[in-house]
């Protein structure tokens, strides 16, 4: 690289060579007011990138502000930015060298908008770190220069401002030298220069004045020149997580972008976490090509088609079929946290690793420390099982559905995972292990509810107190206002579903209403379901049992094999609807349900809010406490579409060949699966995992 | 790779991920360079097609040749094309100078165009490096229930995770060319073969180098009088790309003013 660029010494006017020159992005880090913005403008205007009448317009806003010059309102454009003298978010800026383009994006030093350094750092190839030598090392020095290690910049170099504050003093740059230098060696990272500059006067960022003649190493600028860009990871194996599968024009198209490696057509290649295999038929373009490429790399944008039809969605990950990407259900990561409630165990969130996203739940929390304090020694000044704000520590997630990911070490592009909480980016790091262990639902459960927070349980206790005394509309606004996730409804049609969807349409509410379309419903639910998107004017999602699974148990069982023995018949439920349920709730906080408590001895315990530990969730029966006929009267009242099935004497309907009517005085889930004996008549939709049905 | 591959390699994935996240887009197409490069991008992205609506919203003073442009652009590349008005200046914030008040109708027409369609995502083809408070913006920029621009407190987003949950009725603008600058526009515009409008080319020693309205948009002194003089040119100028929309100069805070109030 630099041999190509020491070859260019002009500004080069023909295009052609300007898309080849390198781009290198630069992240300018450290303590608040250590002088960040002001080298950034300082380092525009001596390399002349600053357009016309910039400087008078910066010289005028000074003025007009009562203050000397300052060169940070070049990059601190907002008010509130000019007006508190601090930047708050991270902005971007262009320059050019004889050898190089640069991004220059200056990071805020302010701990409130540490959030916005992390945005802008995460976009950098390399780092400058700035530390007021008067000031010396501040508590964000030390967590900005931890937080490029956890970001995965390597290249940094440090530069020791406002050496005019003393004199120029070499001594003094010397001691900050040996100290920077030292803390950052324990965070990882090797500074590239040390540099004393003086951004307001100009002392080392462009040129080597005599204030400075004893530094011998480089100034900003050629240390600048000196960063590489990071390279798209042509070298590792080929890694491509798919952002979506499109058909357009009777071809189905797998769309996504190349993490690391390469993919050609004729490859057999493997798709995690499912493990199918596939070949490679074509790579498609548009506008389409005399010769569609047969090849892609690295950092392309890409679909490609495959020889055959696979399950593939949104979240797999495609890797060769003699490199398979590593899958699991819980991993280890190193991470930093953002947000201003402490990450515990027990917590609740969305994980996302590559285009995959499913909830978690921390199971534990090692080494939290945080970055910034001096005296990191004595880990026992802080709680160890919490990360706090702007804190980092070690985590294990336990995750809801099986992700691919690669450790950070192996594989950086999908080594990576991002945590959402609240409904936003909340902390994010670098993948240490994946835990390969398949667990199962229940084994899972137990790992993480040894765990799982008196925090969560005492939540669904103080909503359950909380919504018991209001009526079903305010219940159903309340759960809605307590949760931040989404909240799924899941319907039958039933009766008590309809009383349920009927008060969410009328209040509007923001609830994802789902059901599980088994393959095996009766006519009348069909044309309920039909009857009820007409009147209420929405579409439901209905969610499917997995093909392969079906086909597979058919040809097992026969058409009607559940008939034969309980463990068919559970098979038979397990891959219409316990499966489907689980993708129906992936991702949600909150499920609503139409259970009653007097439907069955089985449900007399339901509360109205309860921590559901299979799905992850806060499971709500806003309707645990009505009895039949106030449903019946309520529907009545308000014609609300009801299922036509009741009225012949069915009360509780499922799939049509499991379910019958009942005589009167019977239990109202005496008829389904009524050839079994026992009361443990569930499907296995309600129960906790591992208990029997 | 080369950097106008790797810029169109990032704004595809931009493009899909708000597909795959969003349920409601439509692409914003003010009929200039910026957003005829993003609808070749969409192309790219799709195979071929847009799969979201593309809506102009029309201040009614553009100039004729941009007009005649959108016509038969929109049917040439099969875009669902979707032309919604704007309310008239009296109905804009008086408080502001004349120039920004008479460029925020668009923001008005927008309210009342997402209110109309209930869009959940706008694409806007804004750069970075057009202006200061541009170059702040996120890639997933969220936007509040009266469409407004909280810049105080905007979402992390990093490597390639974006943030796209939102309260019911507001509203997500994706930015698929914030990376991208005025000679990465012209260069790939010329690698592709994108049309465009030709007041961009220089007559009688003027060019636009921007367009807006007309009756507030300048041209600039130029002799660009090819794609390739174009950027020739952008090398050796130190004026702004924006110098000559009068909406961005009259004061020091009007075009945050105007991007706050939901301004592109
Ligand atoms: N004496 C002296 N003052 C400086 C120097 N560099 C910056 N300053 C002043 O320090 C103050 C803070 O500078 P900024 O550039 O805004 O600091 P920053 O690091 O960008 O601060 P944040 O972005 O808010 O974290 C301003 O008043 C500058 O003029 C320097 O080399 N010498
Ligand atoms: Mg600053």
């Amino acid at each position: 690289m630099n041999a190509h660029a020491a070859a260019e010494v002009a500004i080069a006017p023909n295009p052609q060579v300007t898309a080849a020159r390198p781009l290198v992005r630069i992240v300018i880090v450290g303590h608040v007011d250590h002088g960040k913005s002001t080298l950034i403008g300082r380092l525009l205007s001596e390399t002349g990138s600053l357009p016309d009448g910039k400087l008078d317009e910066l010289k005028a806003v000074s003025a007009r502000r009562g203050m000397s010059f300052e060169w940070s309102f070049l990059l601190d454009a907002l008010q509130t930015e000019r007006d508190q003298g601090i930047t708050i978010d991270t902005s971007q800026i262009r320059f050019r060298t004889p050898s190089r383009d640069f991004v220059l994006i200056d990071a805020p030093g302010h701990v409130e908008f540490q959030r916005n350094m992390v945005t802008g750092a995460s976009q950098a190839d390399a780092a400058l770190l700035l530390v007021d030598v008067a000031e010396g090392v501040r508590t964000q020095t030390l967590r900005h220069a931890y937080l490029l290690h956890l970001l995965g910049i390597r290249q940094v170099a440090v530069a020791v401002n406002k050496m005019d504050c003393v004199a120029y003093n070499e001594d003094r740059f010397r001691k900050m030298e040996a100290e920077i230098t030292a803390r950052l060696i324990d965070f990882g990272l090797t500074p590239a220069a040390v540099i004393p500059i003086s951004a307001r006067h100009g002392d080392g960022v462009v040129e080597r004045t005599s204030a400075i003649d004893w530094h011998r190493g480089p100034t900003v600028i050629e240390a600048l020149d000196r960063f590489e860009p990071a390279r798209p990871a042509a070298a590792l194996p080929l890694r491509l997580p798919v952002q979506a599968v499109y058909r357009f024009d009777d071809r189905r198209i797998v769309a996504g972008r190349i993490q690391s490696g390469s993919i050609a057509v004729g490859d057999e290649i493997a798709v995690a976490p499912s493990g199918k295999r596939a070949v490679v038929r074509s790579i498609e373009t548009w506008p389409s090509m005399d010769a569609e490429p047969l090849h892609a790399g690295a950092g392309q944008s890409v679909g490609i088609t495959l020889d055959r039809e696979l399950f593939i969605a949104r979240g797999d990950l495609i890797a060769r079929a003699d490199n398979l990407t590593p899958s699991g259900r819980s991993l280890r990561a190193q991470i930093f946290w953002l947000h201003d409630s402490p990450l515990a165990a027990g917590t609740s969130l969305t994980v996302r690793v590559g285009t995959a996203e499913t909830r978690g739940v921390i199971t534990a929390i090692a080494n939290a420390f945080d970055p910034g304090d001096h005296a990191v020694a004595k880990p026992d000044t802080l709680a160890q099982n919490q990360i706090g704000q702007n804190h980092a520590g070690e985590i294990e997630i336990a995750l809801a559905s099986a992700v691919a990911a690669d450790a950070y070490a192996d594989n950086p592009g999908t080594g990576r995972i991002v945590l959402d909480f609240g409904g936003r980016i909340a902390g994010g790091g670098l993948v240490l292990a994946l835990i390969r262990e398949s667990a199962t639902v229940a084994g899972s459960d137990k790992a993480s509810a040894a765990e799982r927070p008196q925090a969560r349980a005492a939540r669904a206790a103080a909503l359950d107190r909380a919504l018991a005394g209001l009526n079903l509309a305010e219940r159903l606004a309340g759960f809605r206002k307590a949760l931040d996730g989404a909240i799924v409804f899941t319907t039958s049609f039933g009766l008590e579903d309809q009383i349920i969807l009927h008060h969410i349409c009328e209040a509007g509410l923001d609830v994802d209403v789902v059901t599980l379309d088994t393959g095996r419903l009766f006519p009348e639910t069909y044309t309920t379901w039909e009857e009820t998107e007409q009147r209420y004017g929405l579409r439901i999602r209905a969610v499917y049992p997995e093909q392969a699974a079906l086909e597979e148990l058919i040809a097992g069982q026969g058409i009607n094999g559940f008939y034969r023995t309980r463990e068919a018949r559970i098979a038979c439920c397990d891959i219409r609807k316990v499966e489907p349920l689980g993708r129906a709730l992936s991702g949600a906080q909150g499920w609503i349900t139409g259970l009653r408590a007097d439907q069955s001895a089985d449900r007399a315990n339901i509360n109205l809010v309860s921590v559901d530990r299979v799905h992850d969730l806060l499971k709500f029966n806003p309707l645990f406490d009505w009895s039949r006929q106030a449903a019946q009267d309520f529907a009545a009242a308000h014609a609300v579409p009801v299922n036509p099935l009741h009225q012949k004497g069915f009360l509780s309907i499922g799939c049509a060949p499991c379910t019958r009517a009942v005589r009167p005085g019977e239990p109202e889930r005496a008829g389904r699966w009524w050839w079994e004996d026992g009361s443990k008549r569930e499907c296995g939709l309600h129960i906790a995992a591992g208990a029997a049905r | 790779m080369d950097r106008l591959d790797e810029l169109e390699a990032q704004s595809i994935f931009i493009f899909r991920e708000a597909f795959a996240r969003l349920k409601k887009l439509a692409l914003l197409w003010s009929l200039g360079k910026d957003s005829n490069v993003m609808i070749w991008l969409a192309r790219k992205a799709f195979f071929g097609h847009v799969p979201f609506p593309v809506m102009h919203v029309d201040t009614g003073k553009k100039f004729p040749e941009m007009y005649a442009f959108r016509d038969r652009y929109a049917g040439e590349w099969g875009l669902d094309l979707i032309v919604e008005p704007c309310p008239p200046v009296e109905a804009v914030d008086p408080t502001l100078p004349p120039a920004a008040r008479s460029a925020a109708r668009k923001t008005e027409g927008l309210k009342l165009a997402l209110a109309k369609h209930g869009f959940d995502g706008l694409f806007a083809g804004i750069r970075r490096d057009e202006e200061a408070t541009r170059a702040k913006e996120r890639v997933f920029s969220p936007r509040g229930l009266e469409g407004h621009w909280d810049v105080r407190d905007q979402p992390p987003e990093f490597w390639d995770h974006f943030n796209a949950r939102l309260p019911r009725g507001a509203h997500l603008r994706v930015h698929p060319i914030l990376h991208w600058t005025e000679t990465d526009i012209w260069a790939y515009t010329r690698r592709e073969g994108i049309p465009i409008i030709p007041l961009y080319l220089a007559k009688n020693g003027r060019r636009y180098r921007s367009l807006g309205d007309a009756d507030i948009t300048f041209p600039v002194p130029s002799q660009a009088r090819s794609i390739n003089e174009i950027i020739a040119e952008l090398h050796a100028t130190r004026t702004p790309e924006r110098a000559g929309r009068a909406m961005d100069h009259e004061a020091e805070d009007s075009f945050e003013r105007l991007r706050v109030a939901g301004y592109l």
